[in-house]
């Protein structure tokens, strides 16, 4: 029997998330892992909006910007468990997405990535100004979750390391599951169909700018949920998070790995998320490496490296 | 009784009449078909009464609603589904898929139903999963369900097309020159499934070049020519009509 999409992807990061501790060199090795699943969750939320619904954003950092600071500034003014201020800055996220995009949306074409882009911007100019509540570019401490001492108490003593390897881990799982419910589901057709037939998808019900709505405003909160596991794992935060240069990274990730398929995407953020740390030796040119991956993939492999992959194989399997 | 009352509709672009005052009217189980010379304004025709063109004039009325001008998906709301001239399949999605996304408005639900995988989601997944899988059999597709829909031939899409179309279960259905590029097999099949659907209740209008196709399945035919109606009724009224003759064959042939 042919394992499904769903359950092949889970199965794969399961097995990854279980096994790869057995090789790693040094216990550094558990922040890289955690570092790649929180990309990954990120990108997951590209891959519905661009891979399936066909919008770009280009200030997905926005979210992320939010998700972070929800985490370090709610604790502390409004008196929120950080866990809590997880949900505060999901729910921030989701409803300036659904401004920003509700008028961007009903236009054809390509506007929502300006008009992300500019979001994104906006999002980075306040962390980096309004020093009061921010302390600016310096950055800010972010209370803990406090989850890894629970644990502790109830037997399982984990270093912190391990403690958010772990957590982040089964969040990307639990994000790849979410994902790979709405691939199937009816409202997964419909982006998809919109994304292959716009007038198409219209002359069958389909309200389009709507499920747009929908994709962009899921999309925000998977980003947003990845800057809050960022900022908490971190204990800091930096306005960096919601740099332009971080949502450039989340397309770029999404794109490389395969940007319609969640454990391309995954794959896309892990690789990029290793490189950095494997160039170091030569970090002068790791920019220049990246770029060079990055076009030979756009020549040769164009839907991203492990649909390419896939269907090479199941060519040869035919 | 009219089903689809299409009162002086027309459209201009750039100063150019592509359309001028055409009226007709379509009832329930009738077939009417559209014909006309290459650029008489067919398609641009079927555009206006599907919402994807603003009507400069006229009036749409479905099912005594005046709907000029709406948009598409609300026109599927209210029972009105098209195929189209140079199709419109959506390629990498499965043959099965692009049926059920016809089942749209009979299966889609909240979001975070779908997203959490509820029962609620699944049966209506379901659902419409039986209901396009039996309307792939009566197109003659169901083996090729699961196939990626690109992958299929121009005729088998053409198909696959009316499917996805009747998918809404339609009041009126719109079929924008459904036996174009196919060969002779392939049209009477069409043929038939088109006269099947009509006999079901389906209120059919037509865009087709092939006239004998035409002669033999319209109930009523409406000749455009540089987007005016210049002559209506049954095909034999219509076959016989001199502005008909002088439209397609040339002037000196009607003369003489």
């Amino acid at each position: 029997m042919r394992l499904s999409v769903k359950s092949a992807t889970l199965l794969t990061l399961l097995a990854f998330v279980v096994v790869a501790p057995l090789f790693f060199p040094s216990s550094f090795y558990y922040r890289v892992g955690a570092l790649i699943f929180v990309n990954g969750l990120a990108v997951t939320g590209m891959v519905i909006l661009t891979g399936w619904a066909g919008q770009i954003s280009l200030g997905h950092a926005g979210f992320a910007g939010i998700g972070a600071y929800a985490c370090a500034l709610a604790p502390e003014h409004l008196g929120l468990h950080p866990a809590l201020a997880v949900l505060l800055g999901a729910v921030i996220s989701a409803v300036l997405a659904w401004l920003v995009g509700r008028p961007i949306l009903r236009l054809k074409g390509y506007y929502l990535g300006v008009a992300s882009l500019g979001f994104g911007i906006l999002v980075s100019m306040v962390l980096n100004n309004e020093r009061d509540l921010t302390r600016g570019p310096d950055g800010i401490d972010v209370a803990d979750l406090g989850l890894r001492g629970l644990l502790k108490d109830a037997g399982l003593d984990l270093s912190n390391g391990q403690f958010w390897y772990f957590f982040c881990g089964f969040s990307l799982m639990l994000g790849a599951w979410f994902a790979l419910n709405i691939f199937n589901s009816p409202t997964g057709r419909a982006l998809r169909a919109l994304h292959g037939s716009e007038i198409a998808a219209r002359t069958v019900g389909i309200d389009v700018p709507r499920l747009k709505l929908q994709a962009f405003v899921i999309s925000a909160v998977y980003a947003s949920v990845a800057g809050s596991l960022l900022a908490l794992q971190n204990k800091f935060i930096t306005p960096d998070v919601a740099g332009f240069m971080h949502s450039v990274e989340m397309v770029t990730m999404a794109v490389l790995g395969g940007v319609s398929s969640v454990i391309g995407a995954i794959f896309g953020a892990a690789v990029l998320t290793l490189l950095p740390q494997v160039l170091t030796v030569f970090a002068e040119y790791e920019q220049l490496v990246l770029g060079l991956i990055m076009v030979l993939v756009m020549i040769f492999l164009r839907e991203g490296v492990v649909p390419s992959f896939l269907r090479k194989f199941r060519g040869n399997e035919a | 009784m009219t089903l689809l009352s299409i009162e002086g509709l027309g459209i201009s672009f750039g100063g150019i009449a592509a359309v001028k005052n055409v009226s007709f009217r379509v009832s329930p189980g009738e077939i009417v078909s559209v014909i006309g010379p290459n650029g008489a304004g067919k398609t641009t025709l079927f555009n206006m009464i599907s919402g994807v063109y603003q009507p400069g004039s006229g009036k749409v009325v479905l099912n005594g609603e005046d709907v000029t001008a709406m948009s598409p998906h609300l026109l599927a709301r209210r029972g009105m589904s098209r195929t189209f001239q140079n199709l419109q399949i959506f390629q990498t999605m499965s043959v099965l898929e692009n049926t059920l996304a016809g089942y749209h408005l009979q299966e889609s639900g909240p979001v975070l139903a779908d997203l959490l995988n509820l029962p609620s989601s699944r049966r209506r997944a379901r659902a419409a999963e039986e209901g396009a899988r039996a309307l792939l059999k009566r197109v003659g597709l169901e083996r090729a369900a699961e196939r990626e829909a690109g992958s299929l031939s121009y005729g088998s899409l053409k198909r696959l097309e009316i499917a996805r179309a009747m998918a809404l279960k339609p009041k009126v259905l719109l079929l924008d020159e459904p036996a174009a590029g196919c060969n002779a097999v392939e049209t009477e099949e069409i043929d038939h499934l088109i006269a099947e659907i009509a006999a079901s209740g389906v209120a059919i209008l037509l865009v087709e070049h092939d006239m004998k196709m035409v002669m033999r399945i319209s109930n009523h035919i409406v000749v455009l020519d540089h987007g005016e109606k210049i002559a209506e009724g049954d095909p034999a009224t219509v076959s016989r009509d001199p502005a008909v003759i002088a439209a397609y064959l040339g002037a000196e042939h009607a003369a003489g």
